[in-house]
């Protein structure tokens, strides 16, 4: 069974989790004009490569990050956003 | 071993002609390079060199002929989609599929079955009577059928699938089909091949060469692990790799990389005619020629770029066919595998022309593109001789995002996905 670290309850079954999609920085709305709002709500950058992502422990409702290697399906770290946002 | 056997494997004059010429070396140029050597890419070069006479075209896969998605689906042909563009477009490829064992000369072992999509709730049937309404306004062969309907097409199926989702009807598609995977790669490979396109495996793309003179950037030529081609037209039929290609252009697209698992049981006696799916319980199976159930599911539910197959998918997979069909509890499972699936967000491909000029682009083909095959190979040949979208993809550009003009094709996918 693949497990994964929540930064609150530790280490539970991947089935546990809801994957949240990446990491991405929403322009500012009220300056952002058409092409970049689209960019921003349609496209990603799905390569292979380590990213960050929103993922969600549903039982418990946490949502956090984690840092997963998307070529590997290995996951490296995983916290909450206020650290990631300190580091 | 036998001597002769072991000359037979030195000696590069094989007696038997193979279904394609090996090319040991790249010409420095060719008029049209496809990338992606599956059913679309060949399909593709099947019909650029035999309706356009454009033969001077390389196929390129950086691993054999038809080894990703084509070999891995689960080979069920249908048009009861959801939106006009969708229908239409798939319409005319069960229409090409129905004629292309003669056009191959070759059998494609393809098999008429009959599709029956279980809907478990009011709302599933009321989306069954929208895609039926929609079907028929485009002459498709699709009706909703009640329950005891169902139960009368497949008496061997729990109707009431072990009691908490009871099927209520189903949307019956009589058109639906099954066709052997692989002997479509080598129709259309041998095909092409006979008309002068040279198919190269085991090539890799490195990279994509552009030129901007002001009037945005075009294609000049493609690096390979075998050299590099001059070339000022490239279709990139990639499936689950079409976000690495696009990268070499320098492109941003939506598609993201899910793997969909599928697996086969052991061969049985001939019992399930029909290809049935269930959306609620994420089951599509039929039964293929040589007696196995083909069973496929929803889409794995997080982004990876790998064929990893999972213990979750098989022991979900088979729980769910076992409430539909509980006497298969003593089969076995004996093989399971995956595709990377490249999914947009509205559901349907993106396909035509992009900003780069002479990048052609077949692709979001997520989980429905083996039965797109012969039309995406007619479309995108047309596309990419006449350097403009054909009628029945516009509605599949690339760029219809920053339009914010969809193609809702969600209703339409058979299962969750």
């Amino acid at each position: 069974m693949k497990l994964m670290t929540c930064p609150i309850n530790g280490p539970r079954a991947i089935s546990e989790f809801a994957y949240g999609g990446e990491l991405r920085a929403m322009p500012d709305p009220d300056r952002a004009d058409d092409a970049a709002w689209a960019d921003y709500v349609f496209n990603r950058t799905s390569l292979p490569r380590v990213k960050l992502e929103w993922w969600c422990h549903t039982p418990s409702g946490v949502w956090f990050i984690a840092e997963r290697d998307t070529a590997l399906d290995t996951i490296r770290r995983t916290y909450l956003f206020t650290q990631a946002a300190r580091t | 071993m036998p001597a002769r056997l072991l000359k037979f494997a030195f000696s590069r004059q094989h007696p038997e002609p193979r279904m394609f010429t090996r090319h040991d070396t790249l010409k420095p140029s060719y008029d049209v390079v496809i990338i992606g050597a599956g059913g679309h890419g060949l399909a593709s070069a099947y019909y650029l060199t035999r309706d356009y006479g454009i033969r001077n075209i390389a196929v390129l896969d950086k691993g054999y002929l038809g080894g990703g998605n084509t070999g891995r689906n689960t080979t069920i042909i249908r048009s009861n989609y959801l939106t006009p563009e969708g229908v239409q477009f798939y319409d005319e490829s069960v229409r090409l599929w129905q004629n292309l064992s003669a056009d191959f000369d070759l059998n494609l072992f393809y098999s008429t079955r009959g599709h029956f999509t279980l809907a478990h709730t009011d709302a599933a049937m009321r989306t069954m009577r929208w895609r039926a309404e929609v079907n028929k306004h485009y002459g498709v062969d699709s009706e909703v059928i009640d329950r005891q309907a169902v139960q009368e097409a497949i008496p061997s199926m729990d109707i009431d699938c072990a009691g908490h989702v009871p099927v209520l009807g189903a949307l019956y598609h009589a058109p639906g089909a099954v066709a052997r995977h692989d002997a479509v790669a080598w129709g259309y490979g041998r095909g092409a091949d006979r008309r002068g396109a040279e198919i190269h495996q085991n090539t890799e793309v490195l990279g994509i060469e552009l030129e901007d003179s002001g009037a945005g950037p075009r294609v000049t030529g493609v690096r390979t692990t075998r050299g590099r081609i001059a070339t000022r037209k490239v279709l990139c039929a990639v499936a689950g790799c079409t976000p690495r290609l696009l990268e070499m252009v320098s492109l941003r697209s939506p598609i993201v990389v899910h793997p969909l698992q599928a697996m086969v049981s052991e061969s049985l006696k001939p019992w399930l005619d029909p290809i049935i799916v269930s959306a609620s319980l994420h089951v599509y199976v039929s039964q293929s020629a040589r007696g196995e159930l083909v069973m496929g599911a929803s889409l794995d539910p997080y982004e990876l770029h790998s064929t990893r197959s999972t213990l979750d998918f098989t022991e979900g997979l088979a729980a769910h066919m076992l409430e539909m069909f509980p006497f298969l509890s003593d089969v076995k499972i004996v093989r399971q595998w995956a595709g990377m699936a490249d999914m947009t967000p509205d559901f349907a491909p993106i396909m035509g022309l992009t900003p780069v000029q002479g990048f052609y682009l077949d692709s979001g083909w997520g989980t429905w593109g083996f039965k797109a095959t012969p039309v995406c190979g007619k479309t995108m040949s047309f596309t990419v001789a006449r350097d403009a979208a054909h009628p029945l993809i516009q509605g599949f550009g690339f760029d219809r995002f920053a339009r914010y003009s969809l193609t809702g094709e969600k209703g339409a996918a058979s299962v969750g996905h």
